[in-house]
């Protein structure tokens, strides 16, 4: 269990004040030139020491992004882009850093720059994230006044600028590349890779786009030490990750943790357990809506880190723990997902555009049995058909949650298509 | 250079390529819809994956860059899976209303689903219905049928540059459409037919006429401006039912003018079908005879001089050398071509071609634009400046009526006036030019064909050679035409001979019998009244309505002809159907009425002609190719820079959609008109 001198997110409840003044007093900005003068290749191994990984969903290691950055400029500016599109169902942890513990972000954002050669950092905010995207800029001027950022950044001669722009709520936007075209002003629509941001991104420039709390862990890790933050967690699953547990618990949360701790623990140590009792859980989907369900067998032992889940065919995702007692139609559940990213595939590419429409239509009537037992069969090839096929990865996020459904809840399914059988036919005519 | 294997065969690739390329190099076929060679890359559609070694998933060859060593298969387990789950996602929501739709039997996704669809659907829900959009009385759409491949927008946006089209909604709900409901205002948007993988764009006059396997297909030549565009004529029975643009990368790539492609329903309309002569002012059907008589009998007693011949625009070149050979027999100097007074000079051929060839656009870095419009003048000739826009930094200057070209360029002056800045160094495209290497210029007919025309002729040329335009490995002095048969007969010399009366000498009263060999775009009212009028044509139009004897010919969709581009290309067209009723090849009447009156002309088949012609100018022995010119000699044309007028430069052509008999007399360019002149119109105001 994560001691609380160890916690990285210290307002991660909001009880303390946000502002500059009160981020100070909880350490951030203290030493931020010291750490700038580093130089940028220090501070980039010091990140891949520290094991990091990116906090978004995919787990990618964030030192290694950074390094994919050119080491010289071409010519062309290099920009640090913030995805704050946080709109993955379940998901609530950035929204809490935006307005509680903004300042944490906006250093990161310096120093991610200087490691990067940035100058500019654009933060890209989720539409529906009014509030926090005003709490974001009053803190962003706020870091301006103070001389943290603008021409000479926290007085270390580095000019560093810091945008917050506010998206007009897709879903789809937060796909890095999508991200990039949206603030360009574009369609979101994810776009093919390679080239890869890092080439060619925000306007033809090398861009890195990292999650809010890949950028706003960045400053303590630097502060304490990589060798502080990788011995925290598991092997290759380093440090400190803020889970986000909603659904069937006694006390739905957000709370900073370790990586690798289990996930029954984590649900009865910080969400006041399974409404009704463990014995009362029916499944979990561990990382927001994209990831797999897994059912109550492996969620007594899972731990919670990239790599155990992904051995139990899920995945950490954002660390969205959502959570279902014996209450839930798990059919309608994961129907409703389905509704989702149906309703917010970009319709760019075709077997996420027509395949999405398709798997919803499908388990709506699987929720009420309307199908044959064989359609079964033929839904779990229509996700073998999207998935690993399109542009971007909402594709493969469409299919897995029906995936994790058909793996472990089929005999759910087949009974209540068998039960519709029983049902006496309706008589239209009459 | 990549080495790739694809399936086993080694190609050697440039870097950069992508994998399709690589593929198809290897001599596998990708299927592909949203993927198109003159389009920029989308990679939406899927169904070009491919299997790469070492790659855990299938990737999009049309987007994937090949790699040194890269091994790829293209028919394997997994790439054929992919495909069929991407045709079939593709099939669920397309109406598959195929024998009610126009592109059935040549349909991208209809042959695709032969190779890659389920013979039954596993698709048990409602399918998706679209609304239609109007995008003008050319294009017709079903929209329910859209694969949403975007080449349609890539292409308006590309291609035509004119960024109307785009998709709107996204996911399944996503259409494709004009934002706000309105006709797509490009000359070239036929062209989205073409590109249109399925059948979602469709041709509006050709809706519901024909399946392809039931024509007959004839490659032949466009003649309705001057690039002299490939075409396909589609026949059946004695009907042209369509035209397609054919490739020809050095002069329309695949690309088909609008007027070019819809203006075929004006061939079957106002055709002169039978002789007429004028009795007591009326005109009524004769036979041949008749009227080879009539003509014969006012011929006798005239003197060489009071005998003229006008050449029109889509005068073929053997009829216009019989026409010329009959003047000549005739003891007539009474000649020319040049119907609106352009002030054409034929002394040297490049003071008329367009000499950089039209592929040799793409190597210019500055371009001036000397009163011409060439979008409305030569809408293929204009997407290939567009292409060399998008390539990057084309500095354009443009002098005359400023127009939306579809590009950017910067108007700098409506008048002569400009060129004498130009010239005089005064203006700061001047220094543009000078830094330039491969600068080009091109002059319409609208710089010439006014009182001054010679003037800007030479001023033109002046600012050729003063700007290095003129060189041994870069011609870049360009006259573009708007008529197919202009170049032509200025190599033939259609021109006023010693002491020869000009087109404005003939009609004022100059002669008293004038031959117009299909020429309506004179202004016939200023004919003199005695003049005795032969009009020898394919269509009823100004011409015609003045004729005392009327000579039905031939349209170029029924004769084998010569035309002679812009760039000085000799292209021939091909007979797609015979002429109607008791109309005959323009040569022919020539050769026969020649035959009447005694003169007899020394050809009696095509090839006689032919070779006639090859000895009127070696051009018409080497078709279909135009070799690059070189300046040698930079001795200007004959006109005075000094008589420069300040009177702006007019449009030549006043409407894009009628411009000669056959579009004026189609329906569709009449409805175009409609459509798109107010419009016009308004914008202008």
């Amino acid at each position: 269990m994560l001691s609380d001198k160890d916690r990285i997110f210290t307002n991660l409840y909001g009880l303390h004040d946000w502002r500059l003044a009160g981020a100070r007093a909880r350490g951030d900005w203290d030493g931020t030139a010291a750490l700038l003068a580093r130089g940028r290749d220090a501070l980039i191994d010091e990140v891949k020491a520290s094991g990091l990984r990116g906090r978004g969903g995919a787990g990618f290691p964030t030192g290694m992004k950074w390094s994919f950055m050119p080491k010289q400029s071409d010519g062309r500016p290099h920009y640090l882009v913030v995805n704050a599109d946080e709109s993955e169902p379940g998901t609530c942890k950035d929204r809490d850093i935006l307005r509680h513990d903004p300042h944490k972000l906006i250093e990161g954002c310096l120093i991610a720059g200087v490691a990067m050669g940035a100058h500019v950092a654009y933060i890209y905010v989720r539409g529906e994230f009014y509030n926090e995207a005003a709490r974001l800029q009053a803190a962003v001027d706020e870091a301006y006044d103070a001389g943290l950022i603008g021409r000479n950044a926290c007085g270390s001669g580095w000019e560093f600028d810091v945008y917050v722009h506010r998206g007009a709520g897709a879903y789809i936007c937060g796909e890095e590349t999508a991200l990039l075209e949206s603030l360009e002003g574009k369609k979101g629509m994810p776009r093919l890779k390679p080239p890869f941001p890092a080439a060619v991104g925000l306007y033809g420039c090398p861009t890195t786009v990292n999650n809010v709390e890949s950028i706003a862990v960045v400053p303590t890790i630097l502060r304490r030490g990589a060798a502080w933050f990788s011995e925290l967690g598991r092997p290759k699953n380093a440090g400190t990750k803020i889970f986000c547990i909603s659904g069937h618990v006694n006390k739905p949360c957000n709370v900073e943790e370790e990586l690798g701790i289990p996930l029954r623990e984590l649900i009865e140590r910080y969400a006041g357990g399974v409404r009704g009792g463990w014995d009362n859980l029916l499944a979990v989907i561990p990382g927001g809506s994209s990831v797999p369900v897994l059912p109550r067998e492996i969620c007594d032992t899972v731990l919670m880190d990239f790599d155990s889940l992904r051995e139990v065919r899920s995945g950490l995702g954002t660390a969205a723990v959502i959570v279902m007692d014996k209450s839930t139609d798990i059919i309608k559940a994961i129907a409703r997902l389905s509704q989702f990213y149906k309703h917010e595939s970009c319709g760019q590419c075709t077997p996420c555009r027509e395949g999405t429409g398709w798997l919803m239509r499908v388990m709506y009537r699987l929720v009420e049995g309307r199908a044959e037992p064989e359609e079964i069969d033929v839904l779990e090839q229509v996700t073998r058909q999207i998935e690993g096929h399109t542009i971007c990865a909402l594709g493969d996020a469409a299919a897995w949650p029906v995936q994790g459904l058909i793996r472990h809840f089929r005999p759910v399914i087949e009974e209540r298509i068998a039960q519709a059988k029983t049902r006496p036919m309706p008589l239209a005519a009459e | 250079m990549a080495k790739v294997t694809v399936d086993g065969v080694e190609v050697e690739v440039p870097n950069g390529a992508s994998v399709l390329q690589a593929c198809e190099l290897a001599g596998r076929e990708i299927p592909r819809f949203c993927y198109h060679e003159r389009l920029s890359v989308a990679g939406n559609c899927r169904m070009c994956l491919v299997e790469i070694e070492k790659n855990p998933k299938p990737v999009a060859s049309c987007a994937f860059p090949v790699a040194d060593g890269m091994v790829v298969k293209t028919d394997s387990p997994m790439v054929r899976q992919s495909r069929r789950g991407v045709m079939e996602f593709l099939l669920i929501n397309h109406p598959l209303d195929c024998p009610i739709c126009d592109q059935g039997g040549e349909c991208d996704l209809q042959d695709q689903s032969m190779a890659y669809g389920m013979d039954h659907s596993r698709y048990h829900e409602n399918k998706r219905a679209v609304k239609d959009k109007d995008l003008g009385p050319l294009v017709k759409t079903v929209m329910t049928r859209c694969i949403q491949c975007t080449r349609c927008i890539r292409f308006a946006q590309e291609i035509a540059g004119v960024p109307e089209l785009g998709a709107t909604a996204r996911g399944e709900n996503m259409e494709i459409g004009t934002y706000v409901e309105k006709a797509l205002s490009s000359e070239l948007s036929g062209n989205l037919i073409d590109i249109c993988p399925v059948g979602a764009l469709t041709s509006k006059p050709y809706a519901f006429v024909a399946r392809p396997w039931e024509l007959t297909k004839t490659d032949s030549i466009d003649v309705l401006d001057a690039v002299g565009t490939n075409i396909r004529i589609d026949a059946r029975g004695s009907e042209v039912l369509r035209i397609l643009p054919r490739l020809n990368e050095d002069v329309n790539e695949e690309w088909l003018a609008d007027k070019a492609r819809f203006s075929l329903d004006g061939l079957k309309r106002r055709r002169l079908d039978r002789p007429w002569l004028r009795r007591d002012g009326k005109l009524v059907a004769v036979s041949w005879q008749e009227a080879f008589a009539a003509i014969a009998q006012r011929l006798q007693g005239l003197s060489g001089a009071r005998i003229g011949a006008i050449a029109g625009d889509l005068a073929d070149a053997e009829s216009m050398v019989a026409l010329k050979d009959l003047m000549t027999g005739l003891g007539s100097p009474n000649l020319d071509c040049r119907q609106r007074g352009e002030k054409l000079e034929a002394t040297r051929r490049d003071f008329y071609c367009f000499n950089t060839t039209i592929a040799g656009i793409e190597e210019t870095d500055a371009l001036l634009l000397v009163g011409t419009n060439p979008r409305h003048e030569a809408p293929v000739l204009n997407a290939r400046i567009r292409k060399r826009v998008l390539a990057g930094s084309l500095p354009i200057a443009a002098i005359g009526a400023a127009a939306d070209l579809t590009y950017g360029a910067e108007w700098i002056g409506d008048g002569p006036a400009a060129l004498r800045a130009l010239l005089a160094g005064t203006h700061g495209f001047s220094s543009v030019l000078s830094a330039a290497k491969r600068p080009m210029v091109i002059l319409g007919q609208g710089a010439v064909a006014r009182a001054d025309g010679a003037a800007v002729l030479a001023a033109a040329w002046e600012i050729a050679a003063r700007f290095g335009m003129l060189g041994a490995d870069w011609h870049g002095f360009n006259m573009l035409h708007s008529a197919a048969a202009r170049v032509g007969a200025l190599d033939l010399g259609f021109l006023p001979g010693p002491q020869g009366k000009d087109v404005a000498a003939m009609l004022g009263g100059g002669v008293d019998l004038l031959w117009l060999l299909g020429a309506d775009e004179i202004d016939t009212d200023a004919i003199g009244a005695g003049t005795f009028v032969v009009y020898q044509g394919h269509h009823g139009d100004a011409g015609a309505a003045r004729a005392d004897v009327i000579l039905p010919g031939a349209a170029y969709t029924e004769k084998s002809a010569t035309y002679v581009n812009t760039e000085g290309r000799a292209q021939r067209t091909a007979a797609a159907l015979h002429p109607p009723g008791e109309a005959r090849e323009d040569w022919k009447i020539l050769r026969a009425f020649s035959d009447v009156i005694g003169r007899r002309l020394p050809y009696d088949d095509l090839d006689a002609v032919r070779q006639r012609l090859g000895e009127a100018h070696p051009v018409f022995t080497r078709t279909d190719t135009v070799p690059r010119l070189a300046c040698t000699d930079m001795t200007g044309p004959a006109g005075d820079s000094g008589g420069l007028s300040d009177a702006p430069f007019v449009p030549f052509l006043a409407d894009y959609y009628r411009t000669d008999p056959i579009s004026r007399t189609s329906p569709t360019m009449a409805e175009c008109a409609r459509t798109f002149g107010p419009a016009l119109m308004q914008a202008a105001e």
